[in-house]
């Protein structure tokens, strides 16, 4: 097995009013992906997420630094590469579902136009090639009748279907990793499980590498081979999907897992973790995760934990970690 | 589609009654029309005579009625100062109007549109600057004394162009700055900030992950889409360059329906003054059903709505 | 290093001069629109004590002179005289009193117009909703211009004409915004809890609507002074706005065109200067409120 992807130490900060204000979007964050697994991205709102998909895709809204860390891609530091090289790594290499289809698609053209583009733009394909399969592509993410919705305009089509065909363009020049960022947040309920069934056979059909971004552990239980929890710009715990579910080694993890209500249980109260995820421009010294954690000590108010190796390929930044017998 | 285009039909329909109402009411504001409707120093045969014909003694519904009936024949009176069936006079001005309209709208879109894309995608350097100064300008000075001063510096001091009339190209430029440089700020600003938000879309963000080269994300995912209210913008302005053009055409001497509206003040021939109006709103209200029913031609999703 | 174009940080536009007195870019007070609008203020209050000579009357013999700092000028008449002998200077002065007289009174009549109609319509909707809207529509559809001209050729010539014209033409701008404003407050939970409360439509509306309706449409009357003015110096220059021999700046430029073949440029370009201050220090102000008091407001 090859790892695909490494990310070692990775900081983005997004600096404001003439430097005065430094947001930590993604703090020292390392993690690695092998070839045909898929990770999953744990966390609420403003943990960081989102910034470090678009980091891995070096496409970061101005005034967002990098500030330090690398990403090896197939053995290739991505942040010496220049813009046109990185711009064939985009779309072909390494692609990304957004998470509303109807705003990812221009609602001036056709589906099938947008799906050929890519093929057009990375491998130069003739107009009337690309075409061909563009409506081969929406017959691989199970569109029924694809050569008359290869006509069609986004906002002819349901929203399942809209983001059936992004992951059609994603998957259009054959990537090796494909990124999602929440892509079922904004599909019917119903909707979402026929989705995710489509994204693992896509993976396994072509041997994809998959990070899945979301706040929906239900999601990561049943799609990811690993999970790495994100608080606050931090990688708070990564390890594999069971061992995690069964024994985290974070307090926020295991307060997360708690959180999801259980059915068949009557008595059983709902739990909420205490209080809100920190701002980001203003977080607390020593952990983050400190002010709301239940099991907290005097070390953690002061000083951030580093990473502890709890077990193989499982780490957690927590004072109270260590490493477990197997 | 078809129920949409129904709808505003309707809707165009409606205003243009109520626009016929309105300039009928306010003529009969003063309480009695007469004497805005006779010549000034007319015989007392004369008034009478109009007062009988307008019907001043039958109810206001009545009148109403009689006055659509005139305009529906296209009768709305004769001017005192020419001499003609005022719909005559009007309708032979305004092929004026309207090359000097065209003029320039085509000045102010090639003005306009390159220099707020040129400002969206260098988003406050010194050309987005220079942009907002000459829009600012363009915003902020009268037409009019535009106008006054580019004839001050061409007609005057540099002896270029000629400073009134109509005949050649070179009677067309001053008039068709002085009239373009107000729209030109405003489709710039209104490209811009279109620009911007496009270029903010997610589906730009998504072309941009895509890997396709910069200059395609903007010319084909964003310039098309921000083009669309800079295009409907362009289309009500047409119109309402037609017909705000009244002080321009009237520094510049252009024989257009403004300066026949500013005729028919001078002279106080106001069968002239009340066609202008309400042929000139007529025409604003269709154009711009026009543009509606374009507009769902164009965007494909207007076409399915509701 | 990172191709940091996806999210551009910058939304939708506003118009300010580059720098700082235009005060958009610091975010502190634009010095110079305020300053301007104060000057012409008291200019336009202490006209009398200000002009240096009779703005109406003037000595033939003196004709077409030219400002001070030109040949032919002399101390007597700084900015020169026009075309019957009168004192430029003091005709500006006096002119200032006209525009801004016309020009608050016009917005501030217009407004209140505007605004109860237009929260009439959002609050009461139904009926009253669409008669207003329709009326509005189709006002909006006939130029500004136009109309004035239009109501002008009707009711004759004077500074209360105007006046009422101006309203008559302009309160539509608001009307259409105010709406838009209450169709959104009205579905806001203090409003709720006040019907729930069981307070009447007309207490809501004068309560609970007004005052939060009141910000929009001090941005919007700033802007419109603007237009107003110009509105108002493009009737006299045509000859229907304020009466001859009044002073007022529009009424300055048409008697200005009458020397502008032969030279006379301060004529013409001296009151277009003031019109033209005025207007971009009423349009600079408008966009710093905007931007101030209600960020929503960007969109106008």
């Amino acid at each position: 097995m090859t790892t695909l992807l490494e990310v070692s130490g990775l900081s983005t900060h997004y600096v404001a009013a003439r430097g005065t204000r430094v947001t930590r979007a993604v703090e020292d964050v390392s993690f690695s992906l092998e070839a045909g697994r898929t990770l999953g991205i744990v966390g609420e709102s403003g943990s960081g997420k989102t910034t470090l998909a678009l980091t891995l895709m070096r496409l970061l809204p101005p005034g967002a630094r990098i500030a330090s860390g690398s990403v090896r891609f197939e053995g290739e530091d991505i942040f010496t590469k220049s813009n046109s090289e990185m711009r064939a790594i985009r779309g072909k290499r390494m692609a990304m579902i957004l998470q509303d289809p109807m705003a990812s698609l221009n609602p001036l053209f056709t589906v099938g136009d947008q799906i050929a583009e890519t093929l057009r733009a990375h491998e130069q394909m003739p107009r009337r090639g690309a075409w061909t399969r563009a409506r081969d592509l929406l017959a691989a993410v199970r569109i029924a009748v694809p050569e008359r919705r290869v006509g069609e305009y986004p906002h002819e089509m349901s929203g399942g279907m809209r983001q059936r065909v992004v992951g059609a363009i994603a998957i259009s020049c054959e990537p090796k990793l494909l990124i999602a960022d929440e892509p079922t947040t904004s599909l019917d309920l119903t909707i979402q499980a026929q989705y995710l069934q489509l994204l693992r056979e896509i993976q396994r059909e072509r041997d994809l590498a998959m990070i899945f971004i979301t706040h929906n552990l239900g999601i990561v239980a049943k799609m990811c081979d690993d999970v790495a929890v994100m608080y606050a710009g931090r990688l708070v715990e990564f390890g594999p999907v069971r061992r995690i579910f069964d024994a985290p080694a974070h307090p926020y993890t295991r307060a997360l897992i708690e959180s999801i209500p259980r059915l068949g249980d009557p008595t059983a109260r709902l739990t909420a973790i205490d209080g809100q995820p920190p701002d980001p421009a203003a977080l607390p010294p020593g952990c983050a995760f400190h002010p709301r954690c239940p099991l907290v000590v005097d070390r953690c108010r002061v000083e951030a934990p580093p990473e502890v190796r709890v077990a193989v390929a499982h780490h957690a930044r927590c004072w109270l970690a260590s490493e477990r017998p197997t | 589609m078809r129920r949409f285009i129904l709808r505003r039909m309707g809707y165009a329909a409606l205003s243009l009654l109520l626009l016929s109402l309105t300039i009928f009411l306010f003529v009969r504001l003063t309480g009695d029309p007469t004497v805005l409707l006779v010549e000034p120093g007319a015989a007392k045969g004369d008034v009478e005579a109009m007062r009988a014909r307008l019907g001043l003694d039958r109810s206001l519904i009545v009148q109403y009625g009689s006055f659509m009936a005139d305009l529906l024949r296209g009768d709305l009176g004769q001017s005192f100062y020419y001499r003609t069936p005022v719909v005559e006079l009007y309708l032979s001005r305004l092929p004026n109007s309207l090359l000097l309209a065209v003029v320039a709208m085509s000045f102010s879109l090639i003005i306009g549109i390159p220099s707020g894309i040129l400002a969206s995608v260098r988003v406050n350097s010194w050309w987005d600057s220079a942009g907002k100064l000459f829009a600012l300008l363009g915003l902020s000075l009268p037409s009019f004394w535009t106008g006054l001063l580019l004839i001050l510096f061409f007609s005057v001091y540099l002896g270029w162009l000629p400073s009134s009339g109509s005949g050649t190209p070179l009677h067309l430029l001053m008039p068709a700055f002085a009239l373009g440089w107000y729209f030109a700020a405003a489709h710039m600003r209104l490209t811009r900030s279109s620009m911007l938000e496009v270029l903010g879309s997610e589906y730009v963000k998504l072309a941009r992950l895509k890997g396709l080269p910069e200059a395609l994300v903007i010319a084909k995912h964003a310039f098309k889409n921000a083009l669309i209210p800079v295009l409907t913008l362009a289309g009500i302005n047409l119109v309402l360059m037609v017909n705000v053009a009244v002080v321009v055409e009237t520094v510049f001497a252009w024989p257009g329906i403004g300066r026949l509206l500013y005729e028919g003040i001078a002279f106080r021939d106001f069968p002239v003054v009340q066609a202008t109006v309400l042929l000139g709103g007529m025409m604003i209200v269709v154009v711009n059903l026009i543009i509606d029913v374009l507009y769902a031609v164009i965007d494909p999703r207007i076409r399915y709505e509701r | 290093m990172s191709d940091s174009r996806v999210l551009p940080a910058v939304q939708a536009e506003v118009l300010p001069l580059p720098g700082r007195w235009s005060g958009l870019r610091t975010g502190h007070l634009p010095v110079l629109p305020i300053a301007i609008l104060g000057i012409l203020i008291l200019t336009a209050i202490f006209a009398n004590v200000l002009a240096p000579s009779d703005p109406e009357v003037g000595t033939l013999t003196d004709r077409f002179k030219p400002p001070a700092w030109v040949d032919g000028g002399s101390r007597a008449h700084l900015l020169g005289t026009d075309h019957v002998g009168r004192d430029v200077l003091s005709r500006l002065i006096f002119g200032a009193r006209v525009s801004i007289v016309v020009g608050f009174l016009a917005v501030i009549v217009a407004g209140a117009i505007g605004t109860t109609l237009g929260i009439l319509a959002g609050y009461l909707g139904g009926w009253v909703d669409q008669v207003i809207m329709r009326l509005t529509d189709t006002w909006l559809a006939l130029p500004a211009l136009t109309f004035a001209i239009f109501l002008a050729a009707i009711l004759g010539p004077s500074v209360m004409n105007i006046v009422i014209i101006l309203s008559a033409v302009y309160w539509t701008r608001y009307a259409r915004v105010i709406r838009g404003e209450v169709l959104s407050l009205r579905e806001r939970d203090f409003v709720r809890l006040a019907v729930v409360a069981g307070c009447s439509k007309w207490t809501i509306m004068r309560r609970h609507i007004l005052p939060n309706v009141l910000n929009s449409g001090i941005v919007l009357a700033t802007l419109m002074l603007g237009v107003v003015i110009v509105t108002e110096a493009s009737l006299s220059f045509l000859g229907v706005g304020v009466p001859p021999p009044k002073p007022a700046w529009g009424l300055m430029l048409a008697d200005g065109k009458k020397g502008l073949m032969a030279g006379y440029w301060w004529l013409t370009v001296l009151p277009g200067l003031c019109i033209v201050l005025m207007v971009l220090s009423a349009n600079l102000l408008g966009d710093w409120l905007r931007v101030k008091l209600d960020p929503q407001l960007r969109q106008l």
